[in-house]
């Protein structure tokens, strides 16, 4: 243990944390898990849904982990009977004012809300009062709101604030008709937002859904490929969601040490050209002035017969390749290694200078 | 990053994006991140948002620099004198880190006689920036504990481009500001592998790992792994082999996923020499203006249809991971393996991991990179051995030159290649907004990208519309002594009185027709951001 650290017990098991750890970190480096809805690692500590309560040993109310520091020496129960009749309630009240139809909302199968409510086996019907009955929200290309489906956590519109500083959401209006929205209700357009889609990605329930992929796929039955983007030299994780060999959608990496999840507007939704009609599919092969379909092995006899032949006529300082910043690690070698070996100069050369 | 190479040892970032957060003052020079590198700019507000100073170089108004605590709002083509300027003041008031200079670095002396010609007066008439504002720069930046200058394409993309890399590091060295956490110089990359394809070796002088071609050591090493004799000569850069096109002396071309007739400079000059060359294949995922040129195109693969390696401007080497089969069979690596087994140089690669394999075998900051090791985030390079975690911080203790000591450059200011007169008044910087990139063959084919954001724009400041009677949404003729294109107009305080931004994404209104021909001497970087236009109101 160093100065930094310090020691608390959870649930009976010691565990060493950092000094300025909230009990809910502390937790999820002991790899305890604690339930919550307005929590994301990425943000300020909330402390909006009240899910996260703990027992803390000498402390005559459940608090919340997400915002309690922790102590040396704490002693921390997650779960004892008092604490699961007060998440049992916690969850009823959030789905007196949901939906509930689960069955065709985009987000089951990955929604927090629908999570809770199975593993608390708590349903809608124990409180019924009003309810919102908002129109759904599609505005705007990539981003549909669903305001009915609104638990108030807040993630969007902290993610909005504190990460991306860009102040295109906010919470909105008073009491019960309080909800996250732009600024006058405004429809979402570059005036007020970037369509980064974090307030998509931290959303826990299906009030904020990606309107491209809505209807393509339950998240479960997306194979889901983590890579590397394809646009700036940042550098971003994500998973490609995959469906009958087609790419769906873009979801977060979190654990992804260049981003941490976070995206912007071209690596969360700028994926559709991979499918774009306009993709060319066959190499072809220019006669008479106009391309003409070819297959792979006419194509490239010809371009080996003609390089060789251009070689032997014009020697290998004639002729070079241009290769592509965009290529992988792998292909920029090849390419290097096909001019330096295949036809003989070090004519090659790559667009990172352009 | 030939800048930084000669003036440290090697042409990529000091840094990591995750040390960000901790930066104590953080200079940004030419660089646009929450345009061109949004996720970068998420690490440079959270830094922000702990309390970090703000100094912006930039001669555009950006999100940054409106929030900067000082803007430099430098002239296009004066980042020598800016930053000569700003080592003068440090010297001056005795602000320098004496011990670093002493111990790390040589060339001092040459540096103070140079920068001393710099004095506030003529840097304030060079820059156009005010003498209060360059000395607050110079006492945030030398006083800060931990102090990282990020730069982007604003810097390279300059006749001067080097020089200017080199005077950023001379600033970094005189504060000792180098070879810790959260302090350094961070290059920003423009595309996505920019990294990775400098240092895997398709450039005329240097094989993979950036070991020369004339070095006999480094030949021997590759032709012993690849069994063929290497030519010592240095071969061409992209720029002079299109030179050559043109003059009729160069006979056959294979461009791997690039758009030379839209993205380069000058195009005319471009199109000519790709219409002179006998032979020309073109493989691009999307016809693109530089395949109408081709006698063969070959269909490319998207990142989502292969396996491999991007390293990202941390020096980070991740994964890239197929997703889906590649649409036409094949992906790039295949295609360049059967090319050349055809042409009697046979490759018989499986699988993009074994041309890994063979990498780390041939290019030491490789060394202990495979991918195995890959699954978990990346390794940053320098990573000589398989147990080698990575390098977070570089220059720690010796900087990657000869002796381990970082060399300061005397530089002289040497301004644009192009300045205005009174036929072209106006400056023209390009650049790049959030939604597009390069050349929009990708984003433009991304229908809710294209309904934001359909047409170029010509960025113009209140006070020169208003002298031109121009207003938000007119269509306007930009003309270069090179070209003319037509656009609309988008009225705006981003740009100062004199600038005009263009971006270069869209096939329709080709900036790049009014971009000079002018580079960078030593690396063949074009000065995208800086040519003289005039504007003309269209009817």
């Amino acid at each position: 243990m160093t100065d930094k650290q310090l020691k608390i017990t959870i649930n009976g098991r010691e565990v060493v944390c950092g000094k300025e750890d909230t009990i809910l970190q502390a937790a999820q480096k002991a790899g305890v898990r604690i339930p919550t809805l307005c929590n994301d690692n990425r943000l300020e500590p909330y402390g909006g849904c009240r899910l996260c309560i703990v027992e803390v040993k000498g402390v005559n109310r459940p608090l919340p982990a997400c915002t309690t520091p922790v102590t040396q020496n704490m002693e921390v129960r997650t779960d004892n009977d008092t604490i699961t009749r007060v998440r049992k309630t916690l969850i009823s009240l959030l789905l007196s004012n949901h939906p509930n139809d689960c069955m065709r909302c985009e987000k089951t199968g990955d929604c927090g809300l629908q999570d809770l409510s199975y593993e608390y086996g708590v349903d809608g019907k124990r409180f019924e009062g009003e309810m919102w009955d908002l129109p759904i929200r599609e505005d705007n290309p990539f981003i549909t709101y669903e305001p009915n489906k609104c638990i108030l956590c807040g993630r969007c519109v902290r993610i909005c604030n504190e990460i991306v500083m860009a102040g295109t959401i906010d919470l909105v209006g008073r009491g019960f008709n309080s909800m996250p929205d732009t600024a006058f209700r405004k429809p979402r357009s570059l005036d007020n937002c970037e369509f980064c889609g974090q307030c998509v990605s931290t959303c826990p329930t299906g009030a904020l859904t990606d309107r491209k992929g809505r209807g393509k796929g339950r998240s479960y039955e997306m194979k889901k490929v983590k890579t590397t983007c394809s646009y700036c030299g940042t550098g971003c994780n994500f998973y490609l969601n995959v469906r009958n060999n087609k790419v769906i959608k873009v979801t977060s990496a979190y654990d992804a040490p260049v981003n941490q999840g976070n995206l912007c507007i071209k690596g969360r939704y700028g994926y559709d050209f991979i499918h774009s009609p306009e993709r060319i599919k066959t190499p072809l092969i220019k006669k008479g002035g106009s391309f003409h379909e070819a297959g792979w092995d006419e194509a490239l006899d010809l371009i080996a017969n003609k390089f060789k032949e251009l070689v032997d006529k014009h020697g290998p300082e004639k002729v070079g390749g241009f290769s592509s910043s965009r290529c992988t690690n792998e292909e920029n070698y090849l390419l290097s290694k096909w001019v330096r070996c295949a036809i003989g100069s070090n004519n090659v050369d790559n667009c990172a200078r352009v | 990053m030939a800048g930084l190479a000669t003036s440290l040892g090697a042409g990529a970032a000091t840094n990591s994006l995750s040390q960000m957060p901790d930066i104590d003052t953080l200079f940004l020079f030419g660089s646009n991140p929450t345009e061109a590198h949004p996720i970068v700019s998420f690490w440079l507000k959270a830094a922000l948002r702990n309390g970090a100073k703000l100094i912006v170089g930039d001669p555009r108004k950006t999100w940054m620099a409106r929030r900067a605590d000082v803007w430099l709002n430098l002239k296009p083509g004066s980042n020598i004198a800016m930053m000569n300027g700003l080592v003068n003041v440090i010297l001056q008031n005795g602000w320098e880190n004496k011990e670093f200079i002493a111990k790390r670095t040589e060339g001092f002396e040459e540096l103070k006689a140079k920068v001393q010609e710099y004095d506030l007066e003529r840097v304030e008439k060079l820059t156009g920036v005010s003498r209060d504002n360059i000395i607050e720069a110079a006492r945030l930046f030398s006083h800060a504990d931990k102090a990282m200058i990020v730069y982007g394409l604003g810097v390279t993309e300059h006749q001067t481009g080097t020089e200017n890399a080199m005077a950023i590091a001379n600033l970094a060295l005189v504060c000792g500001h180098l070879g810790r956490p959260s302090t350094g110089i961070m290059a920003l990359r423009g595309q996505n592998n920019v990294q990775g394809a400098s240092d895997l070796g398709p450039l005329p002088a240097t094989l993979p790992g950036y070991q020369p071609v004339s070095d006999a050591k480094s030949r021997e090493k590759f032709e012993k792994a690849w069994g063929v004799k290497i030519s010592p000569k240095p071969g061409l850069k992209s720029v002079e082999m299109l030179d050559e096109c043109r003059r009729g002396n160069f006979k056959g071309l294979f461009i791997l996923g690039e758009d030379p007739a839209q993205t380069d400079p000058d195009l005319h000059h471009v199109w000519k020499a790709l219409e002179s060359v006998e032979f020309l294949v073109v493989q691009d995922i999307f016809h693109t203006e530089t395949t109408r040129f081709a006698h063969v195109i070959l269909p490319g693969a998207s990142f989502a249809e292969k396996d491999g390696t991007f390293t990202n401007g941390e020096r980070r080497v991740q994964r890239v991971r197929k997703a889906i089969e590649p649409l036409s069979g094949m992906a790039e690596w295949q295609v360049i393996s059967r090319l050349s087994t055809l042409m009697g140089y046979p490759m018989n690669y499986t699988h993009p991991a074994e041309i890994m394999d063979e990498i780390a075998g041939l290019v030491p900051i490789y060394g202990g990179i495979s991918y195995g090791r890959l699954n978990n985030g990346g390794i940053q390079w320098p990573c000589p051995t398989k147990d080698h975690p990575g390098t977070t911080t570089l220059y720690t203790d010796l900087f990657s030159r000869p002796g381990g000591l970082a060399k300061f450059m005397a530089l002289d200011h040497k301004g644009s290649a192009e300045v205005p007169d009174k036929t072209y008044p106006y400056v023209l910087i390009t650049g790049r907004i959030r939604e597009h990139y390069n050349n929009g063959s990708m984003t433009g084919r991304v229908p809710g990208i294209m309904e934001l954001v359909p047409e170029e724009l010509l960025e113009m400041s209140p006070e020169d519309a208003k002298a031109l009677n121009i207003k938000n949404g007119d269509r306007v003729k930009v003309a270069s002594k090179r070209g003319e294109i037509k656009v609309k107009v988008k009225v705006t305080d981003r740009s100062q009185p004199g600038n005009v931004f263009l971006t270069f994404h869209h096939r329709n209104a080709l900036s790049n027709l009014l971009t000079s021909e002018f580079r960078d001497p030593i690396t063949g970087t074009p000065e995208y951001k800086s040519c003289a236009v005039t504007i003309e109101k269209q009817g």
